[in-house]
């Protein structure tokens, strides 16, 4: 692990045991986040990028376990933790938000008295009017007006986009090192959304934090991350910093998603949609587990899995017809 | 060319009252706030805004679901609002709509067949055995295949179920659709195919669509002319190339300026908007964007600017739309060379193997 490092995942797998047989929802990932910078992690719905960062947290639902891998957080493995040890952790070294910031928060308390929850839990000696101000203070940062007023009020009293920012007040009341932002801005409308966006930004900026920010919307992605992973069906299909990405897209899932976004900047008749559906996680297909909706697949991609194999410096792509130009003039030739 | 509906002057407020015996009206919610547009044949007109600006309760009062406050809706040269009977029943069989949620708007009782079936059923189209063919036929037409007539609403992705709401929705040869954020809830890939679907359908069967969405970049996918909403006015309508290229109004410069661009190296480019859209039951005086709006003046806080030409079809309410500076939007780029390239052999590819 080197020291730029700040998280690593290695082979991490989670799975279900259902009447179905069993469910690999994360099916051996491997990640890595570096320090004061952002991972995104894109997929659609079924692709496993929230059960994912369930597992990092260690907050995997029953019947779900982590059943292989490690997931070291500044070395430790978080994995090998009590649940005590954990506890810390969470709230602590990473904190989460979600993205419906109504749901997330108590409607029958108050904002202060839920920001100030997680700080008694983490620092229990702190006074009532040390933890008030503190929040107070923590309400400030996330740049909401009247703090001391926005304090004694409920949930229902606040927008969408200032719940969001409570929910970020919240998550960074104990400087964690590690932000998990699961689709933050995806229940808000594009004017509140670039504000968040801009906050978390700011925020990354004045904290040295790092954050995993998942999302399906890969505008957001270009907005905000360094570096990439593009998830299907449990399996991290490409991995590449943000701008190699989009310039050089090497996985026919991420240049399916890369032509289904309907763009200001370019006109087409017609969106070049991936046919099919993303698969559930009981019924993944043999080999490579995008093949039957992929326009580039040949007899091999439907029996082995693809490993990821490097197509660039840190540019990494889990299909065998990467880069496809290639492939394909290779096949004409034959 | 005539429009196909006709909307003036159309306002809906809703009264807010305080009190459990003796209530009294204290404040009016004006959700829809005197909002004028047409329809043409065979187009497409996107209401585009934000959460709350009333783009929802008005393909509502179209509908006639609810009833308006004040203005009236033509459609086909009928006001929709002054007929009742058997007229508003015909009327009601040529304009149909598609609902966002396709989880919710389908009866899970029912089969996709009946569903579909329904509405011919309730205008008294066709016959048991007519229906089912042209159930069969509103199947393959989206897409779908004969026999999924027979199974229920849980056994379908997202996607198709919302194949089946547009199926439904034109099993009664609706002359205009009423599509209220018909993708939003879709994965973009299958929003993709969602919306490639609605193009096609318009193409074949002639149909109008009001189409209400918040997400300007798949409005300018679907629309020919484009209304934007601000708490329950309309700021800006126009040719869509006209209002995407020289957008007139701060407002819809504001949205456009926050939409996060799939290409990292334009990356922190945006100034975002300040602040919240107040609340309805709470509007501004003078023009309802002053509150947030970066060019606003002492004008602006006392005389609300009306809805006028700035250049043929394309209209702003702003008092300055002639002499705001440059937006400096800029929407050259595109893809990369490497990524247009593939995506080409992409469709290439999914073509040969249609």
């Amino acid at each position: 692990m080197n020291d730029s490092e700040l998280l690593r995942i290695e082979g991490l797998r989670t799975t279900f045991q259902t009447s179905a047989g069993l469910v690999r929802a994360v099916d051996g990932i491997d990640l890595s986040v570096k320090r004061g910078r952002t991972l995104g992690i894109v997929g659609e719905s079924g692709c496993g990028k929230s059960m994912l960062s369930l597992s990092i947290m260690r907050l995997v639902p029953p019947p779900g376990r982590i059943s292989d891998g490690r997931v070291l957080l500044e070395g430790r493995d978080l994995l090998t933790l009590s649940n005590a040890e954990m506890r810390q952790v969470r709230g602590g070294q990473i904190a989460m938000i979600f993205q419906e910031p109504m749901t997330s928060l108590n409607p029958v308390h108050t904002v202060g008295k839920q920001i100030t929850e997680a700080m008694r839990v983490h620092s229990p000696k702190s006074s009532p009017s040390q933890l008030r101000d503190e929040a107070i203070a923590a309400l400030k940062r996330v740049r909401i007006p009247a703090p001391e007023r926005r304090f004694d009020e409920y949930p229902h009293q606040l927008s969408g986009g200032m719940r969001q920012r409570v929910m970020i007040a919240m998550a960074l009341a104990c400087r964690p090192r590690l932000l998990i932002a699961d689709e933050p801005t995806t229940a808000l409308d594009v004017t509140v959304q670039a504000q968040i966006l801009d906050l978390l930004r700011e925020l990354q900026a004045e904290t040295g934090m790092s954050i995993i920010l998942i999302t399906h919307d890969l505008g957001v992605v270009a907005e905000m991350a360094d570096e990439v992973a593009v998830l299907y069906a449990g399996k991290v299909a490409e991995r590449a910093p943000a701008r190699a990405l989009f310039e050089d897209p090497q996985h026919p899932y991420t240049l399916g998603l890369l032509g289904s976004v309907p763009r200001l900047d370019e006109e087409r008749d017609r969106l070049l949609a991936i046919d099919g559906t993303v698969p559930p996680p009981f019924a993944f297909p043999a080999g490579c587990r995008f093949h039957p909706r992929c326009p580039f697949s040949i007899g091999p991609c439907t029996s082995g899995q693809p490993p990821l194999r490097e197509l660039a410096p840190g540019h990494e792509a889990a299909c065998i017809r990467a880069p496809v130009e290639a492939s394909l003039a290779l096949e004409d030739a034959a | 060319m005539s429009a196909l509906l006709e909307v003036n002057g159309l306002a809906r407020h809703y009264p807010v009252k305080k009190g459990v015996l003796l209530q009294k009206q204290v404040g009016t919610v004006r959700a829809v706030d005197g909002v004028s547009f047409a329809v043409n044949r065979g187009e497409t007109l996107a209401l585009v805004g934000e959460s709350g600006c009333g783009k929802s309760t008005t393909a509502r009062l179209v509908l006639r679901l609810i009833e308006p406050s004040a203005g009236s809706i033509r459609f086909d040269g009928q006001d929709v609002t002054r007929v009742d009977g058997a007229a508003m029943r015909s009327l009601r069989r040529r304009i149909q709509i598609v609902f966002q949620d396709p989880y919710a708007s389908l009866n899970p009782r029912l089969t996709v067949g009946d569903a579909i079936a329904e509405p011919m059923q309730v205008h008294n189209i066709g016959n048991a055995a007519s229906r089912r063919a042209k159930v069969q036929e509103l199947l393959r037409l989206v897409g779908l295949a004969p026999f999924h007539a027979e199974r229920y609403p849980h056994e379908f992705s997202g996607g198709q179920r919302q194949r089946i709401g547009i199926a439904r929705a034109l099993s009664v040869e609706p002359d205009l659709v009423v599509c209220d954020e018909p993708v939003s809830a879709l994965d973009v890939s299958i929003q993709a195919q969602v919306v490639n679907l609605m193009k096609d359908l318009q193409a074949r069967l002639g149909l109008s669509y009001l189409f209400i969405a918040h997400d300007l970049a798949v409005v300018k996918h679907m629309a020919d002319r484009v209304a934007v909403m601000y708490l329950g006015r309309i700021m800006e309508i126009g040719d869509k190339r006209s209002l995407f290229r020289d957008p007139r109004h701060p407002y819809t410069r504001a949205l456009l300026s926050a939409i996060p661009h799939p290409d990292p190296s334009r990356r922190g480019k945006v100034v975002p908007l300040g602040g919240d859209v107040p609340s309805p039951m709470n509007i501004p005086p003078g023009c309802r964007f002053h509150t947030r709006c970066p060019f606003a003046q002492e004008r602006c806080r006392q005389e609300e600017p009306a809805l006028r030409d700035i250049v043929p079809s394309h209209a702003a309410a702003c008092h300055f739309a002639e002499s705001l500076p440059d937006p400096g939007l800029n929407y050259a780029g595109g893809l990369s060379e490497a990524a247009s390239r593939r995506l080409a052999l992409f469709a290439s590819a999914r073509q040969r193997a249609a």
